[in-house]
């Protein structure tokens, strides 16, 4: 029968191929699927992964979709390193997007000058921070499970948004409707490409994968969220406080998270809050991190790979008038085929004879 | 379900058409105009998103090769919206119906930036020299809902699965409430809100919450048939939602409230042909047949189907408005005077509860 048996040492160049090898698997499962249902796999393929790139709007929107996921996963991977399961980053985003936009649509809706957005910014991390603050203390303080009381954080944060853009915070002009006023022009992300709608938020994340990369790298909190994660042990014994780590974790995430709600209010959202901010950034950005192998640089892969699923799929929509499907069956194959490679790089099957 | 339109429209249309279509887009009079279309939903919601894509292969049926037809499905009501608007305008669909409220803003967005193209938001309010609006008048269909729930209630208690409190949402509780309490002054209205237009799961579990506090005649304002459903299963009649889900609950259904955007598109279809289109908007009900009742179920006796005829045709011969005066507020204050009967304005801004409904407005 067929076993599996534990690799002793999985190899660096497997972790580094496995993703490659699930987007590809990926692409051939894709085209064979397309086949299925009657398509041009060959067109398919070419309307789902290169079409999408053909034009400078394209190309925007890419980098537009993949800001929110690349910060926010770059966070989530921090906690994820160390063991601590941050799975609220969809209310956190919220939270900052409420803050940020808040100020710019309640206070400051008349202000113009360059202090505003890193305020803005400021308010969206600070406020993203404090959300993750809970889940950090009910943990550190009693033993509560980060994972379920972030999660039904989310769904607070989400109703909080609701309630606010459906009550006190909606525009007087606007009948009634759910919206805020608009944030003055200050309060809005400056376009780097015109007729497009790439945004200063792109930049930053760049930047973020940069010290991301060198905290994880080089630095002694790099190291400890390492040891934490792969022998919880050893880094006590190395005097790292497993609450301290906790406590990083949430707060970095939680910050993160925060500043891509508020960059996506402020700068593909239109500059106003409405009551939907996100379409789960905070939950794809999972897969992303995962994908990414919990590394800044493959993140920042990842994060490009799963947006261009998403305007792949709308492509194809249009295009050849495909289900909505498409999009996430792509993603659940990647997904698939990740773990499954995952699985054979740490242990390798064995045929053996059964033993009575 | 098909929309079956009359031969003689169908073919009076396709003729009038043909000789308009050259005069109205010289240009391009020879390929197919291109209609996009926007849903928040999936096209297999059976309700909102299923109806919009009814009244869109209407337009196929009707005009045949002269036009093209895209849709794109499960649209979130965010940033994203923007995107697929724009990538729709930009490969040449000359017009463009994005049918949720939440896409308003990202339909007037794309429309300044592609001024050629003409979009059309369903239940929005914002409009633009490209940009029309249109809606249905749901709330002639609830005054018949009403009715026959005030009058099937043994408990007095009517359901109410509520979707966003926007005002189109709201006012329909209201025309439910005030109908139920003409048939039956102790009847009261029990919203529940959800946040969501889809979601048949988290719909499926408000139906049993409300089930469980004593509800025994279901209404939503949510999109999927889970709701109607989940009553059934547990034996409370229900009103369906957009599209006739009588196939969910054969026993159970009242009626549904069904929305007919075929005749409609068509129109503004063929306004486009002919180069006639202009920023227009539409709000459409019982008269004009945007807004149809399915068969009543088995539990409706020939009298309550008479009292709730009574009020449709009231509605259709124009000697009655759902929200004529006198009616009362939700804290006892006048909302609209005896007699007054409300303009289209007064009716669109209503953000307040009337008389019957329990609990408050979120938010």
């Amino acid at each position: 029968m067929l076993r599996l048996e534990r690799r002793s040492a999985p190899s660096t160049a497997m972790r580094v191929a496995t993703p490659l090898v699930a987007v590809a698997a990926s692409i051939v499962a894709g085209g064979l699927l397309f086949a299925a249902l009657g398509h041009d796999p060959e067109r398919a393929l070419y309307g789902f992964f290169i079409a999408p790139l053909l034009s400078t709007y394209g190309l925007a929107e890419l980098a537009v979709k993949a800001t929110p996921l690349t910060l926010i996963a770059l966070g989530l991977a921090m906690g994820f390193r160390a063991g601590v399961w941050n799975i609220g980053a969809e209310g956190q985003l919220t939270m900052g997007a409420l803050a940020g936009g808040g100020l710019a649509a309640m206070v400051f809706y008349d202000a113009q000058g360059l202090w505003l957005l890193p305020l803005m910014c400021l308010a969206g991390v600070v406020a993203g921070m404090a959300y993750a603050a809970i889940p950090a203390f009910l943990r550190t303080r009693f033993g509560v499970n980060e994972i379920l009381v972030s999660l039904m954080l989310t769904y607070v944060a989400l109703l909080a948004l609701s309630a606010l853009v459906h009550g006190p915070w909606r525009d007087p002009g606007a009948f009634n409707f759910p919206e805020s006023r608009f944030f003055s022009d200050s309060g809005n992300l400056p376009i780097l490409i015109e007729r497009t709608r790439l945004h200063l938020g792109y930049p930053l994340a760049l930047l973020a994968v940069l010290v991301a990369w060198l905290v994880l790298a080089r630095t002694v909190i790099g190291f400890q969220l390492e040891v934490t994660g792969l022998a919880p042990k050893a880094a006590s014994f190395a005097g790292f406080k497993p609450d301290r780590t906790v406590w990083l974790a949430f707060l970095v995430s939680g910050g993160l998270a925060g500043l891509a709600g508020l960059i996506e209010v402020a700068g593909p959202g239109g500059g106003q809050l409405v009551p939907t901010i996100s379409p789960g950034y905070g939950f794809t950005a999972i897969i992303v991190a995962f994908l990414g192998r919990l590394h800044p640089v493959g993140i920042l892969l990842a994060a490009h790979v799963v947006a261009l699923s998403y305007l792949g799929g709308e492509n194809l929509q249009i295009t050849m008038r495909m289900p909505v499907a498409v999009t996430g069956v792509f993603q659940g194959f990647l997904l698939f085929f990740l773990l499954a490679a995952d699985v054979l790089v740490r242990y390798r099957p064995v045929w053996k004879r059964a033993t009575a | 379900m098909t929309l079956r339109l009359p031969r003689r429209t169908l073919l009076q249309g396709t003729a009038a058409a043909t000789l308009l279509a050259a005069a109205g887009r010289p240009a391009l009079a020879d390929s197919p105009l291109k209609v996009g279309f926007v849903y928040v939903g999936p096209v297999g919601d059976f309700g909102w998103t299923y109806r919009h894509d009814v009244g869109r292969r209407a337009v196929e049926d009707h005009f045949g090769d002269r036009v093209e037809t895209t849709f794109v499905e499960s649209v979130s009501e965010g940033p994203d919206a923007e995107r697929v608007i724009r990538q729709l305008a930009a490969s040449g669909h000359e017009l463009i119906f994005t049918t949720s409220f939440g896409f308003g803003s990202s339909t007037l967005r794309v429309a300044r930036q592609f001024a050629d193209v003409k979009f059309e938001h369903a239940t929005g309010y914002q409009r633009a020299d490209n940009v029309a609006t249109y809606a249905g008048r749901f709330h002639e269909g609830r005054a018949v809902v009403g009715t026959l729930a005030g009058m099937l209630t043994q408990s007095n208690r009517i359901g109410y699965i509520a979707s966003f409190p926007i005002p189109e949402v709201i006012r329909g509780i209201n025309a439910t409430a005030i109908h139920a309490r003409k048939v039956n002054p102790e009847a009261q209205v029990v919203p529940i809100w959800v946040n969501t237009w889809y979601d048949p799961g988290r719909e499926a579990e408000a139906a049993a919450a409300l089930i469980s506090q004593g509800v025994d005649v279901m209404t939503q304002h949510t999109d999927s048939p889970a709701p109607v459903q989940a009553a059934a299963e547990r034996g409370v009649p229900a009103v369906g939602q957009a599209s006739d889900m009588r196939r969910f609950a054969p026993e159970h259904q009242i009626t549904a409230l069904i929305d007919t955007w075929g005749p409609y598109y068509i129109r503004r279809v063929q306004a486009v042909l002919d180069g006639t289109w202009t920023s227009t908007d539409t709000w459409e009900g019982f008269a004009d047949g945007m807004v149809q009742l399915a068969e009543y179920g088995p539990m409706v006796t020939p009298e309550m189907a008479a009292a709730a005829d009574a009020v449709r045709t009231s509605i259709v011969d124009g000697t009655y408005d759902p929200f004529q005066g006198p009616i009362m507020a939700q804290d006892g204050s006048v909302m609209f005077e005896d007699g007054h009967v409300p303009s289209d304005d007064e009716i669109r801004g209503m953000n307040r509860y009337v008389e019957g409904v329990v609990g408050s407005i979120p938010g």
